[in-house]
């Protein structure tokens, strides 16, 4: 042993290096969990393939191909998809003990929420891009330039935080992992009850109107809005986002500070 | 008798009330209906390792987690090193590093990685967290596996490392809950060589244990807690004098004989004798340890029974714990006889 001694930090970690920090680590385990990131890709791959060429020729869009139609949805909705493993994260750094050693640090608690949230939105950056790669593979094309696929990975984007916050909140209450992954499976409901992979109108009445008004629906359309162009549609999707971190965004910190 | 050591709030000489390094008055915590803490008053001086010992459920780990800020007291108050956890939270986790009962590390990180992190996360600047990683790793011996993912860890090495992650932030007081619980004997002794070298080095520990040899091996100042509530607390020494008697321990040859020697036991001390059988032992408690030891060796002369070993001794920690939590408590009963083995050396 040496008699080397470890000065004691002069202050506490302030949010934005306590964010950064605790982001790092979630991509690390990310992208060196090949289960996470590998697995990730193969799902996106073959949902886009069943939807394009199995169930897509029973899906009337208009003349143009449904193609068109998917690749902005599943873009649009990935989250809803991959965030069941932000719920199981968050659920398992709890199991794990891992939260505990972060909560007893002199941490700011809304860095353990902001790092998360900035970690979910570098995955699911990658996602998008993979996804749309797959998508030009399966005959999608930009159409709308360079301008309209940014403002559309905006959006998605912004998506990608409004539901890793809720997600992150299912991790925070869920009694156990397994219960965080049962929880997240109500994603479902909202990705295909909506406009992501039918039109809306193909829906029975009864359903429409869930279909119409839940957030889901104005914001796949904003995404679709947006590729060809158009900003008309994108208000109700990004008033919905806003609302929607609002409400889980200071639940998650909550939970955090009280845990 | 009671075995309470009255707690005064000013612990040794020359230390003044308020700087303790933990002090609780009437600690309670609920979860629900479950109370895990019951009114727990209890004064640890700085400068000393304290030992909370416990049957499982008595409320160790809750103590550990609400010093540690991750459980909110239901009424009463915790100081740590002054600070109130409820009024300076922040204040109270700078001053604290904790490993836990679970090796909370990130397993796909190399140990050095995870350091760092935490380090960061105590607020070292880049180039002061790397040194204080270097400075852990080199303190803990884990320099061959450092850059390893340590999901490859053994048991032992985890724990160390769990250990460092507590320890570079150079806190003043390192919270250790139940720190070998699940390591085999070579794990439990490289981590006591790590607390005690820790120790030397000036860091103030507190660990929860239902090992009894392990607060025996580490240990100034022990706490007996049960029901959520202080049940002794003192010395090692003082609790163990405490007791009062001394244990005569005979070791027979022949197995079938221990009977025998337990009614000798009984005639002469007229306490209870404890038989082992697995340990061909008997052992009985004794007020007047010389002449008793006498008239024990004396009967089994005259029965004829051979003997490996006898011996008049103080008494180990396991039966202290059972004395003052009481043999009847399930739990404690288990936690003696588990730990029996590891004690009786």
């Amino acid at each position: 042993m040496t008699a080397q001694m470890i000065a004691r930090p002069v202050e506490a970690p302030g949010a934005t290096r306590a964010s950064a920090e605790i982001a790092r680590r979630a991509l690390r385990k990310y992208f060196r969990t090949p289960g996470l990131f590998a697995m990730g890709l193969v799902q996106a791959s073959l949902f886009l393939f069943c939807f394009r060429y199995v169930f897509g020729g029973a899906v009337t869009t208009g003349a143009r191909s449904y193609v068109y139609y998917l690749v902005p949805g599943y873009v649009a909705t990935i989250v809803l998809f991959t965030g069941g493993g932000i719920a199981v994260a968050v659920a398992d750094d709890r199991a794990q003990g891992f939260t505990d050693r972060l909560l007893s640090l002199p941490v700011p608690r809304r860095a353990l929420v902001i790092g998360r949230a900035i970690a979910d939105a570098s995955t699911n950056a990658w996602s998008i891009c993979a996804t749309v790669a797959f998508g030009f593979l399966f005959g999608f094309r930009l159409e709308g330039g360079a301008q309209a696929a940014l403002a559309a990975l905006g959006l998605c984007l912004v998506y990608g935080v409004v539901f890793t916050f809720v997600f992150m909140v299912m991790g925070l209450v869920a009694p156990n992992v397994q219960a965080a992954q049962g929880m997240s499976m109500i994603a479902f409901v909202f990705a295909f009850i909506s406009s992501t992979y039918v039109p809306v109108d193909s829906m029975p009445g009864w359903l429409q109107a869930f279909a119409r008004y839940q957030p889901v629906t104005p914001m796949v359309d904003a995404v679709r809005a947006a590729l060809i162009g158009s900003s008309s549609d994108v208000g109700l999707a990004l008033v919905w986002s806003a609302l929607l971190i609002g409400i889980f965004g200071p639940i998650a910190v909550l939970r955090y500070r009280y845990a | 008798m009671t075995l309470t050591t009255p707690v005064t709030s000013g612990g040794p000489p020359g230390t003044e009330p308020g700087t303790a390094l933990i002090e609780a008055r009437d600690l309670t915590v609920r979860f629900g209906k479950v109370t895990a803490l019951d009114g727990l008053d209890l004064v640890a001086p700085p400068g000393e390792v304290l030992a909370i010992l416990g049957p499982n459920g008595a409320g160790k780990t809750t103590f550990v987690r609400t010093i540690a800020t991750l459980v909110a007291p239901t009424s009463g108050t915790l100081a740590v090193r002054g600070h109130d956890v409820v009024c300076h939270p922040l204040a109270v986790r700078r001053q604290i590093g904790l490993a836990g009962q679970y090796a909370a590390v990130e397993p796909t990180m190399t140990g050095r990685e995870n350091l760092v992190m935490t380090a960061r996360l105590f607020g070292h600047p880049g180039p002061d967290a790397d040194r204080a990683a270097s400075v852990v790793i080199d303190q803990l011996g884990l320099e061959e596996v450092a850059d390893r993912r340590c999901g490859t860890y053994s048991g032992g090495q985890r724990r160390r490392l769990d250990l460092g992650a507590g320890l570079v932030g150079a806190p003043r007081l390192l919270l250790l809950d139940e720190p070998t619980t699940g390591l085999d004997p070579a794990g439990r002794g490289e981590v006591w060589g790590a607390v005690r070298a820790l120790v030397a080095a000036g860091t103030d520990v507190v660990l929860t244990t239902h090992y009894l040899d392990e607060a025996n091996e580490l240990a100034d100042h022990v706490v007996v807690i049960d029901h959520g509530k202080t049940v002794a607390s003192g010395a090692l020494g003082d609790i163990k004098a405490g007791i009062g008697q001394d244990v005569i321990e005979v070791a027979v040859a022949d197995p079938a004989r221990l009977e025998q020697v337990g009614q000798i036991l009984v005639r002469v001390t007229s306490r209870p004798p404890r038989l082992d059988r697995s340990g061909r032992r008997a052992r009985a408690s004794t007020t007047e340890g010389a002449s008793d030891l006498g008239a024990v060796i004396q009967g089994l002369s005259d029965a004829a029974i051979a003997v490996d070993e006898i011996g008049l001794r103080r008494p180990t920690l396991d039966e202290v714990f059972l004395a003052v939590t009481g043999a009847g408590t399930g739990a404690g009963a288990g936690a003696g006889t588990g730990a029996g083995t590891g004690a009786g050396k």
